[in-house]
C-alpha cells in the first residue's frame, strides 16, 4: 500500500515517475484522439490496428538481429509495428470501400489474421534466437517492470506529441465526426481527416504496445469517450473529459503497476478505466442510471398525484397504496384519506383544467397544441391566459369540491 | 505417411477442421447480420469465464470450464445490451467497453490466483497449443480399430467433435428461421417466427463453438474462422447454401493448410522448428480471403460500377 502511495506521489524512483508521467499522457492522449472515433461511430476499428501492430514487432526484431543489433531496441519495434498497423489500417479501409463486406468483417478478418501472423513469427524468434528471450510477450499485455529509462523517454515524448497533434486537428476531426456531407462541402478532405484521425489512434496505439499492450490499447481508446459522454453532451468538453479521465486511469494504473510488479500493466489500467465508467453509469447526471431511476420516480409521483386528484374531484375513494402515499406527504389528504382544504383547492384546480382541455379541443382544431394534452402538462404551458379566460367564459364558473360534510 | 502421421498429426489436425468448421457455420449468419465483431468479443470474454470456472472449482476441467465461459459471453451479451440501452451508447463501443473490461478482469485474476501448478496461461488462452494434442497410443492406421488406443485420443477431439456435429445439425434444423430471420426481420416478424429468440440462439450457439474451439486451438483462430471464411464465401456467390457450402470449404482449407505449412513450412526454408500451427491457419485463412477480394466473382458492392469498384 506505501509503495503505491509511494508510486502516486512520484516518490517511487526516477524511473517510476516517469512511467506515471508518461502513462498519464499517452491515457489523455488516448483518451481525446478516441473520442473522434467513438464520434464518428468507429470505435473498434481501432481494435484491428491495435491487433496489426504485432507482426511489425516480430518483423522488426527479425530485422535488426539480422542487422547485427540489439533486437529489444523499443524505438525500432515501434516503427515496425506502426508500418504493419499502417498497412492494417489501409486493408481495412479498402475492404471496407471495394468490396461488398462491411467494416466490421474487414476489422475482424485484420486483426485475427494479422495477429496470427505475428503469432507466427513470434514462434519463429523463439526458435530463431534460442536461449534468448526476447521478451516480446510483453507487448501483448504491457508491462512496466523493469523498463529502461529511454524506453519511458520515449513513451512520455510520444504521448505529449500525441496529445498536441490531437489539440492541433480537434476542429476538422469534429467536423468530420459529426457531418462529413458539411466537411465536405465546406472544402475539407474527409478521406483525408479520416486517415490523419486512424494515423492519430494508430500513433497512440504504438506508443501505448509497451504500456497497457496491443489487446487493451483499445480500451484505452473507447472506454475514456464513452465514460465522458455520460457527465458532458458537448463535443469540446467530451474531448477534454475523456483526455482527463484517460489520464486518470493511466496515472493510477500505472501507480498500482508500480507497486505491484508481477502484474501486467495493461489490465490494471483498463480495469481503473473501467471502474470510472461504472461510476459514471451509475452516478452521472442525465444519462446515468440512478438519474434515469429518480427521473422515473418524480415522473411515476406525478401521475399517482394527478389521479389521487382527480379522484377526489369525482368523489371516488382512492385505494391504490402509493397515490395516499404521495397525497398524505403533500398535506392533500388527512392520514385518514379525507380530503384537507388545500387538497380539494388542487382537485378542484386539476378537474377544471381537465374540462377546459375539454373545451379546447372542441375549440382549437390545431392538434399541434391540443396533441400536447398528456395529463401532465399545464394547460397555462400551452394556452394564454387570454385563451384560458376564454375557455372558462364557456365552462362557467368554478364548482368546489365536496367537502368531508 | 504412417504411423508417425497418425500419432503426431492426425488429432491435431482433425481438432482444427472441426474448430473451423464448427467456428464458420455460425459465422455466415452473423457476418450477413452485421454481427462479425461479437465472434470478437466472445473469444475474449471466454478468457474470465474460464479463469472464474477454475477458481471455484480448483481444476482444469472440461465441463465446468465450458459452463464458465458460455456463462460469461451470456454476461457479456446482457451488459453490451444495457449500456446500450442505458447510455446510448452506438453498439461497437458498448462491445469494446465490454469485452475489453471482461478480458483484462480475466488476465488480473489469472495473474493473482496460483495457476502456476496448472496448464493455464494467457498465451496459451491466445494461441492454443495444437500441436501438443497428439495421440500417444496410436501406432498407425490400424490404431483406428483398435479400442484400447483409441480410448486414449486427447479428450478434445471428441468435445470439438461433438460440437461442430451441432453446429451443422443446427444449421439444418433452423435453415429456414436462419435464412429468413437474417434477411429480412420484418417479414420474420410477419410469420410469427421469435426473431430475437433466433439472434439470441445465434449468439449463444457461437459461443459454444468459440468455447470449444477454444479450449483447444486458442482464441486466435476462433476470431479467424468466424469471420475470414465466411466473407470470403460472401464474395463467391450470392446463394446463402452455397456460401455456407463455400465457407466450410474455406475452412477445412486453412486448417489443412495451415497445419501443414506451420508443420512442414520451416523445413522447406531450412529451418528446424516448426512454427505456430494456430498463427498460421489464421494467416492462411486470411490469405484465402485476400484472393476473394481480388479476384472473386461477386466481390463488389451492388451498385457500385465495375470499374470504380476495381479502380
Amino acid at each position: 500500500m506505501t509503495s503505491f502511495v509511494d508510486a502516486l506521489l512520484l516518490n517511487a524512483g526516477y524511473n517510476a515517475a516517469l512511467v506515471g508521467i508518461g502513462a498519464a499522457l499517452l491515457g489523455f492522449a488516448a483518451g481525446a484522439s478516441g473520442t473522434f472515433l467513438f464520434l464518428r461511430k468507429r470505435a473498434l476499428v481501432s481494435d484491428a490496428i491495435a491487433h496489426a501492430t504485432l507482426p511489425g514487432v516480430g518483423l522488426a526484431f527479425i530485422v535488426m538481429v539480422m542487422l547485427g543489433g540489439d533486437g529489444r531496441n523499443l524505438l525500432g519495434l515501434l516503427a515496425g509495428s506502426a508500418i504493419t498497423a499502417w498497412i492494417g489500417l489501409l486493408i481495412v479501409e479498402w475492404m471496407a470501400r471495394r468490396t461488398r463486406l462491411s467494416e466490421d468483417a474487414a476489422i475482424g478478418a485484420v486483426l485475427s489474421v494479422f495477429f496470427g501472423a505475428g503469432i507466427v513469427l513470434l514462434t519463429v524468434i523463439q526458435t530463431m534466437s534460442a536461449g534468448r528471450q526476447a521478451g516480446l510477450e510483453s507487448f501483448l499485455l504491457g508491462s512496466t517492470a523493469g523498463m529502461l529509462f529511454q524506453d519511458a523517454v520515449i513513451i512520455a515524448i510520444g504521448g505529449t506529441l500525441a496529445v498536441l497533434a490531437t489539440w492541433a486537428l480537434r476542429r476538422p476531426m469534429t467536423l468530420v465526426a459529426f457531418d462529413p456531407e458539411y466537411a465536405a462541402a465546406s472544402g475539407y478532405d474527409v478521406r483525408l481527416i479520416d486517415l490523419a484521425m486512424m494515423g492519430l489512434v494508430m500513433a497512440v496505439t504504438v506508443i501505448g504496445l509497451k504500456v497497457v499492450g496491443l489487446i487493451l490499447i483499445v480500451a484505452m481508446l473507447i472506454i475514456p469517450p464513452v465514460t465522458a459522454r455520460f457527465w458532458t453532451e458537448r463535443s469540446n468538453n467530451l474531448i477534454w473529459y475523456a483526455g482527463i479521465l484517460g489520464a486518470v486511469s493511466g496515472y493510477i494504473g500505472a501507480a498500482i503497476s508500480a507497486a505491484a510488479p508481477a502484474v501486467p500493466t495493461g489490465p490494471i489500467i483498463v480495469l481503473v478505466a473501467a471502474a470510472l465508467f461504472l461510476f459514471a453509469l451509475l452516478f452521472a447526471p442525465a444519462r446515468g442510471v440512478a438519474a434515469a431511476v429518480i427521473r422515473h420516480r418524480r415522473f411515476q409521483k406525478r401521475v399517482h398525484r394527478r389521479q389521487g386528484l382527480l379522484a377526489l374531484a369525482r368523489s371516488e375513494p382512492i385505494l391504490d397504496d402509493l397515490t395516499l402515499k404521495v397525497l398524505r406527504a403533500e398535506g392533500l389528504i388527512r392520514p385518514d384519506g379525507v380530503a384537507t382544504d388545500a387538497g380539494r383547492a388542487a382537485a378542484a384546480k386539476i378537474a377544471r383544467d381537465e374540462h377546459r382541455w375539454d373545451t379546447a379541443r372542441e375549440m382549437h382544431q390545431d392538434a399541434g397544441l391540443t396533441g400536447r394534452y398528456d395529463g401532465l402538462t399545464p394547460i397555462e404551458q400551452v394556452f394564454t391566459p387570454d385563451e384560458i379566460a376564454e375557455f372558462d367564459r364557456r365552462i362557467g364558473g368554478p364548482k368546489p369540491v365536496e367537502g368531508p360534510g | 505417411m504412417g504411423s508417425e502421421f497418425v500419432q503426431l498429426s492426425l488429432t491435431p489436425l482433425l481438432i482444427g477442421i472441426f474448430a473451423s468448421v464448427a467456428c464458420a457455420l455460425p459465422g455466415n449468419f452473423l457476418i450477413l447480420r452485421r454481427q462479425a465483431l461479437i465472434g470478437d468479443a466472445i473469444s475474449h470474454v471466454v478468457l474470465p469465464g474460464i479463469v472464474v470456472a477454475f477458481l471455484v472449482t480448483g481444476v482444469v476441467a472440461a465441463i465446468p470450464m465450458l459452463i464458465g465461459a458460455a456463462g460469461a459471453a451470456v454476461v457479456a451479451v446482457i451488459l453490451i445490451e444495457a449500456i446500450k440501452r442505458l447510455g446510448r451508447i452506438e453498439p461497437g463501443a458498448a462491445m469494446g467497453v465490454t469485452f475489453t473490461t471482461l478480458f483484462a478482469a480475466g488476465v488480473l485474476l489469472l495473474e493473482q490466483s496460483d495457476t502456476s501448478t496448472v496448464h493455464l496461461d494467457v498465451e496459451h488462452a491466445l494461441m492454443g497449443n495444437l500441436e501438443s494434442l497428439i495421440w500417444f497410443k496410436a501406432q498407425g492406421w490400424h490404431s483406428l480399430l483398435d479400442p484400447v488406443a483409441l480410448a486414449a485420443l486427447p479428450h478434445e477431439l471428441g468435445r470439438i467433435a461433438v460440437v461442430c456435429a451441432a453446429m451443422i445439425v443446427l444449421t439444418v434444423i433452423f435453415w429456414r428461421w436462419l435464412k429468413i430471420s437474417t434477411f429480412d426481420e420484418g417479414f420474420a416478424e410477419a410469420l410469427g417466427l421469435p426473431t430475437s429468440a433466433i439472434g439470441l440462439g445465434l449468439v449463444i450457439a457461437a459461443a459454444v463453438a468459440a468455447v470449444a474451439a477454444f479450449d483447444a486451438v486458442g482464441s486466435i483462430i476462433v476470431i479467424a474462422m468466424f469471420i475470414c471464411p465466411p466473407a470470403a464465401a460472401r464474395l463467391m456467390t450470392n446463394q446463402l447454401k452455397a456460401q455456407v457450402l463455400w465457407s466450410v470449404v474455406f475452412a477445412v482449407l486453412s486448417a489443412v493448410l495451415g497445419y501443414v505449412f506451420a508443420g512442414y513450412g520451416p523445413l522447406w526454408f531450412g529451418g528446424e522448428n516448426a512454427v505456430s500451427a494456430a498463427g498460421m491457419i489464421a494467416a492462411v485463412s486470411g490469405l484465402i480471403l485476400a484472393l476473394a477480394c481480388l479476384f472473386a466473382p461477386h466481390r463488389t458492392r451492388i451498385g457500385v460500377a465495375k470499374e470504380e469498384a476495381t479502380a
